[in-house]
């Protein structure tokens, strides 16, 4: 696996053959690439479409940058993507996505989370790629699959381990659960759980640092949003609508697709008429990327580009980050349709061993501390898992908490005053 | 997002450790009826819903089914098992996850006399469609005139599931039964589940067909009529499923099988209760209903949809109209709390219809009117 950052750039070809690629002179679209001849082949609702075959859809490597990425690039000069501290800060962040989302499982095994729960596994360098470049004001706007985006943004351990648990001590209070992870603290705007819906909301966290910027005179709100989203997802309105707005209104964001290839039993390539995703972005207006997302120094030089772009007021980027989901759809799913030749493929392009390997090979770090990060990490999801355990369960009297931020708006109760005022009022019964 | 639960297809029942304790709930109730009739057949509700597309689909060519995952994956929860390879991706149609594209274009398709069966995973998706349901769907046999009407079906589970947060556990039978131009149904049994999922299909109108998850692994007795492909029910009536004299308890979905749980327990303390199973949230049997309490003189609605202009709100209503010198006791409403759902189980199970809260209404029911009698 290559890290060299002009590989990156390699193949960025100019199509000028595309008609639309004149109404879009600042940006670039690639010759139609090989793999798309081959999806024709799929015939969408036929029974054979099943591509459980081989890996031939996929792009080897980046195949659309931005004009500025692509300038980056060549000039790019040092030989090594990041440092000694670098390195083990993504190390260090993948590691913990890894070992939370495994203590999951067993945690959903033994009955101390329920519901659905959708882990992680195999997508790591996106969310580290990605979210260890943010300011503590960005957001990120997440999926059902959200816990690893929070703890990459900093929420604590303790917290989202105990929100699964359904404790009182969640960064939620037990209210949200596993497919509703919010922050205030650290600018994570949840946790959506239907798809698609998260796009707009975080176009909206994106509308409103331009805003507070632009005409609440806060000059030093350069605050940027990243939307997290899967495949299936990208074929949901919502996202087109977003696309239009974002790039119309130069939006501070950066739409990133987790291509994992499936959604559910739905593989992307019987789902979607043209399987490139990133290709919606030129579309639209705005740069449109793909890059391997099981390599999380890939996945960060592209993600440095786009959330710059975006901090520096010249608009959103839509990043393809090619990956794969290790585990099934969620706890619940017997994941039967995906063949194990993929699996195995991907599962071989792991993205922890992988960083592993560039640190080792580049002298960044000796084993000994890669492992000693491994302890830590280990140490502190026992600590995640024995905090939400002892923690309390949430009162009875938290039932009616929240739902409005003025609870006045339950309204009036029978001796004419407002019922959230009766002390009795958040006592809690089945049927308020 | 949803997952997906692991199913045993056709054995009955599911080992999703997400159901266990609701499953629980259920399921003495179930027992119960299987005592009634140990010579009859069983067939679980997702083997009835199955069943009833199968039958409808070879019988009518126009019937096609679309949604995400009913082909390959056979159904997120496994309704369309076996339908893929029966009747071939033309009319098993997976499709991406657009519900609003996906029945807008179900509708346009109905336009033309296509019989489109579309299948939200869960009913919770169908808000992204709820444009086309109730603006396409449910309207345009009124604009048009009576010149284009709309032959469709929106099925799919419906209701609280277990664990699964604000988002994804919510009932959608006061928000559809509130819109002209639609008919709603919601079935407890695999009778119901059977025969009204026939009638939807076979009916020249939008349908809205709500299921519930938590059911689909359980076990009913079923008669040979129900299981002749011809059974159908009449959309619009309601199904007394246990007769009382001295409280009305009306129910729908999986809360039918807690009113006859409560009726058990009540019958214990000699209260005998009359439960009955709507079927049809829309058309309402006022009939039934208002005929029912006439007799018991007390009402108690049960549904687990929020409490604010709700299903009992309408029922209430209704007798309120129909027969309000009849009753003797205020009527007692249970509905879920005023909340969106809790993720933490414990604020979950109180946020939840249970069956002591039936039982609890009913006895204040009969208790009130025992002792303003004493009284006066
Ligand atoms: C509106 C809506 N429809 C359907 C679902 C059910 N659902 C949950 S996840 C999912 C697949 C999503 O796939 P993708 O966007 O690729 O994300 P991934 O799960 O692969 O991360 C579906 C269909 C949903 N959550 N919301
Ligand atoms: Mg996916």
């Amino acid at each position: 696996m290559s890290f060299s950052a002009t590989n990156l750039a390699q193949p960025l070809q100019l199509n000028t053959a595309t008609p639309r690629s004149n109404d879009k002179p600042s940006l670039l679209l690639p010759k139609t690439s090989s793999f798309l001849g081959s999806t024709r082949n799929f015939r969408p609702t036929s029974l054979s479409a099943n591509p459980s075959h081989s890996n031939a859809h996929r792009r080897s490597a980046v195949v659309a940058v931005s004009e500025a990425v692509k300038e980056k690039k060549l000039h790019a000069s040092t030989n090594l993507l990041i440092t000694k501290e670098e390195g083990l800060e993504l190390y260090e962040d993948m590691v913990l996505g890894r070992s939370f989302e495994d203590m999951c499982a067993q945690m959903y095994y033994r009955g101390k989370m329920f519901g659905f729960v959708h882990l992680y596994n195999g997508q790591e360098a996106v969310s580290t790629g990605f979210i260890k470049l943010t300011k503590k004001e960005d957001s990120v706007v997440s999926t059902y699959r959200d816990h690893v985006h929070s703890l990459s943004k900093g929420v604590p351990a303790r917290e989202v381990m105990s929100e699964l648990f359904g404790k009182a001590t969640g960064c939620c209070r037990g209210q949200g659960g596993s497919m509703h992870m919010f922050s205030k603290e650290y600018n994570v705007l949840g946790g959506f759980a239907f798809i698609g819906e998260g796009i707009p909301v975080a176009t909206g966290a994106a509308f409103s640092s331009r805003y507070r910027r632009e005409v609440l005179k806060q000059a030093d709100c350069d605050h940027v949003t990243l939307a997290f989203f899967g495949d299936g997802t990208a074929n949901n309105g919502q996202f087109f609508e977003c696309l239009n707005m974002a790039a119309l209104w130069k939006l501070p964001i950066v739409f990133v697709v987790e291509n994992n290839l499936w959604a559910i039993g739905m593989s992307h390539l019987r789902a979607t008429s043209d399987p490139e995703i990133w290709k919606k972005g030129p579309a639209f207006g705005m740069p449109g990327v793909h890059v391997d997302g099981m390599d999380v120094l890939k996945v960060r030089e592209v993600a440095k580009e786009a959330i710059g772009r975006a901090r520096r007021g010249e608009g959103p980027t839509l990043v393809e980050c090619e990956t794969y989901r290790f585990r099934g759809h969620s706890l619940a799913d017997p994941d039967e349709l995906r063949d194990p030749a993929e699996k195995a493929h991907y599962a071989a392009r792991d993205p922890i061993t992988a960083l592993k390997k560039y640190i080792l090979e580049n002298n960044l770090a000796t084993e000994q501390e890669l492992k000693a990060i491994h302890k830590k990490i280990d140490e502190l999801v026992e600590d995640a898992v024995e905090f939400a355990d002892e923690s309390p369960l949430p009162p009875r009297s938290q039932l009616l908490e929240n739902v409005f931020a003025d609870p006045k708006g339950f309204g009036i109760g029978p001796d004419g005053s407002y019922r959230c005022e009766d002390p009795k009022f958040t006592q809690g019964t089945a049927h308020v | 997002m949803l997952g997906i639960l692991r199913q045993k297809v056709g054995a009955g029942s599911s080992s999703a450790m997400i159901l266990g304790q609701s499953m629980q709930r259920i399921r003495p109730t179930t027992s119960a009826l299987r005592a009634f009739s140990s010579s009859a057949k069983e067939m679980t509700v997702r083997d009835a819903l199955n069943s009833a597309l199968d039958e409808e689909m070879s019988a009518d060519p126009k019937v096609f089914l679309m949604g995400e995952e009913v082909g390959e994956y056979q159904g997120a929860y496994k309704i369309s098992k076996g339908l893929l390879d029966k009747y071939g991706p033309d009319r098993v149609l997976d499709t991406p996850i657009t519900e609003a594209g996906f029945t807008g274009i179900g509708v346009g398709a109905a336009y033309y006399g296509l019989k489109p069966v579309v299948e939200f995973m869960t009913f919770n998706f169908s808000m992204q469609a709820i444009d086309h349901i109730i603006n396409s769907a449910a309207k345009s046999n009124y604009m048009s005139a009576g010149q284009i009407n709309v032959p469709i079906v929106f099925r799919g589970p419906n209701g609280a599931a277990a664990g699964v947060g604000a988002q994804h556990s919510q009932c959608y039978a006061a928000w559809y039964a509130a819109v002209p131009g639609l008919k709603v149904l919601s079935p407890y049994s695999s009778e119901d589940a059977r025969g009204l999922l026939k009638a939807a299909i076979r009916d020249p109108d939008p349908v809205v067909f709500l299921e519930n998850e938590l059911l689909y692994g359980e076990s009913f007795p079923v008669s040979a009529e129900v299981l002749d492909s011809s059974f159908c029910l009449p959309i619009g009536k309601a199904k007394i499923e246990k007769e009382g004299k001295d409280v009305t308890i009306t129910a729908f979905s999986k809360m039918v099988g807690y009113a006859l749980q409560a009726a058990e327990i009540l019958a214990k303390e000699g209260i005998s209760a009359e439960v009955i199973n709507l079927r049809s949230i829309r058309p309402l049997d006022r009939n039934t209903i208002n005929a029912s309490v006439r007799k018991t003189n007390r009402l108690v609605t049960v549904e687990e949809g929020f409490p604010q202009h709700g299903v009992g709100a309408e029922i209430c209503t209704s007798v309120v109209e129909d027969s309000f010198g009849y009753l003797d006791a205020p009527v007692e409403r249970i509905a879920g709390a005023d909340v969106p759902m809790p993720y933490a189980a414990n604020l979950e199970r109180l946020a939840v219809p249970q069956v002591e809260d039936i039982v609890r209404a009913a006895k204040r029911a009969c208790y009130r009117s025992a002792s303003l009698a004493a009284s006066a």
